[in-house]
């Protein structure tokens, strides 16, 4: 389903990705980790191109996203994002966040975007919230409906940037609840993480990045219990 | 001899609604230079947000030029230039609504720009990972933003421009201020018309903003953030 080959990245000076490669399938869960600065976050930018890569090619479904004819804008509309800071349009309601998108973009009428809509938000836990605007809401509220709000696209793909990250702790398991729920009916889903919990337990797969290289990557019981760099055993060992 | 003190308003009563209708006339052209301002403005904003190159540069010179000259400048050329370059005898009213209109777009654009870049760059990526086109983005998602930000600064301006509307009368437009000159030289008392103006010019901007504070009141209400 993706198809990532020499993906280069650099701001200035500064070479972030050094050349990543990898395939996900679909319905496959893969997790991201790596010390801060190693150019995790960027990688995942770089899958729906909120960051502009420097080299190497994204493909997604066949498309090849990197290519300067690519339609860009119509590839977004199949990956849906979660931010570490939620970005929900804090102008609209709940209800307005999830709907606006659907029906400016995919021109679906307003009945059937905010029946969709409902959906997602019980699909969530979220169903009394409709009405309600995000600022009234709590971190782990607004990143459950930032969630619905991607999913309200019907994306084939999700990516999640440190989704919990700033989260405070007790509010971290309801968006892990809701991302597990995703994971088990069958999305395919790249999770960029420092949720080792996590990345054990729901994980297909784990992506080890260090100073912008894919270091190490394998199945979470592997990787976790027998990784095989140094790199990956300092690493684990300061987070575990 | 020393003069008279006195002040003596009894005199001026009947040139009062000739006065009066000055306020009509200021207002009217302020407004319209407004309106000029504020398209212009957005659209100058834009080009330097997210304008090519050409545009940008366009914005960015066009900004510093009618920011860096003299407004009552920029009002004399186009007044006495237009007629002399082209023939065409502009009016009074038509030279001070595009010298205004010019002016102000030049401090609405910077007004407007400071208030979208204001607006946090995540909403935009949420946007546009959602495949929102740019058009309604800015439209719907990033100016209603960024308006909360401008309004404070845009009725500042609205402000301004009210009372440095007072500079047509150099170019014999028959505003407030041209009123009061002409009644001060017909009854040779100049004080007496010219505090009558300054009254009503003083008044006329306490209305605009207690109009704006009551704007600014009810967004923030209505905004639970």
């Amino acid at each position: 389903m993706i198809h990532v080959e020499g993906l280069r990245k650099s701001f200035g000076e500064l070479e972030v990705l050094k050349g990543i490669a990898t395939d996900v399938a679909s319905g496959e869960v893969v997790a991201v980790i790596g010390p801060s600065g190693s150019g995790k976050s960027t990688f995942l930018r770089c899958l729906n191109l909120l960051e502009t890569p420097t080299g190497g090619t994204v493909q997604i479904n066949g498309t090849e996203l990197t290519s300067p004819k690519a339609d860009v804008r119509a590839a977004r509309q199949e990956i849906g994002m979660v931010f570490q800071h939620f970005h929900l349009f804090p102008h609209l309601t709940v209800l307005g966040n999830l709907t606006y998108a659907p029906v400016k973009v995919k021109r679906l009428s307003k009945a059937a975007a905010e029946e969709k809509a409902l959906g997602l938000l019980s699909r969530v836990g979220l169903s009394d919230k409709a009405g309600a605007y995000p600022s009234s809401l709590s971190g782990g509220q607004k990143q459950r409906v930032a969630i619905a709000r991607a999913l309200a696209m019907e994306p084939r793909l999700m990516l999640f940037d440190e989704p919990t990250s700033a989260l405070d702790p007790e509010m971290v398991k309801e968006v892990l609840d809701v991302m597990k729920d995703l994971a088990k009916s069958g999305m395919t889903m790249i999770v960029v993480t420092h949720e080792m919990g996590f990345a054990r337990e729901v994980a297909d797969r784990v992506l080890f990045l260090d100073q912008g290289a894919l270091i190490e990557e394998g199945p979470p019981e592997t990787f976790f219990s027998h990784p095989k760099t140094g790199r990956a055993k300092d690493f684990l060992q300061k987070v575990l | 001899m020393k003069p008279p003190m006195n002040l003596d308003f009894s005199q001026m009563t009947p040139y009062i609604p000739y006065m009066l209708q000055g306020i009509w006339v200021t207002l009217k052209f302020v407004f319209v230079a407004l309106l000029v301002g504020a398209l212009l403005g957005t659209l100058l904003a834009l080009f330097k947000i997210s304008g090519p190159a050409p545009l940008r540069i366009f914005a960015v010179t066009y900004t510093s030029i009618f920011r860096g000259t003299p407004l009552i400048l920029q009002l004399m050329l186009i007044y006495f230039a237009v007629p002399q370059l082209t023939g065409y005898d502009i009016t009074p009213f038509l030279s001070a609504i595009t010298a205004f209109g010019l002016n102000s777009a030049a401090y609405i654009s910077e007004i407007i720009r400071a208030g979208i870049q204001a607006v946090d760059k995540g909403q935009v990526e949420a946007a546009q990972a959602l495949g929102i086109p740019y058009r309604s983005m800015m439209k719907d998602i990033i100016l209603p933003q960024a308006f909360k930000n401008i309004l404070p600064a845009l009725m500042n301006e609205v402000i301004t421009l009210t009372k440095e509307s007072a500079l047509v009368s150099t170019i014999g437009y028959l505003d407030l201020m041209r009123r009061a000159q002409v009644v001060g030289a017909s009854m040779y008392r100049q004080f007496e018309p010219l505090l009558f103006v300054g009254l009503i010019y003083w008044i006329l901007v306490m209305i605009l903003t207690l109009i704006g504070r009551q704007i600014e009141r009810r967004m923030n209400a209505s905004d639970t953030r």
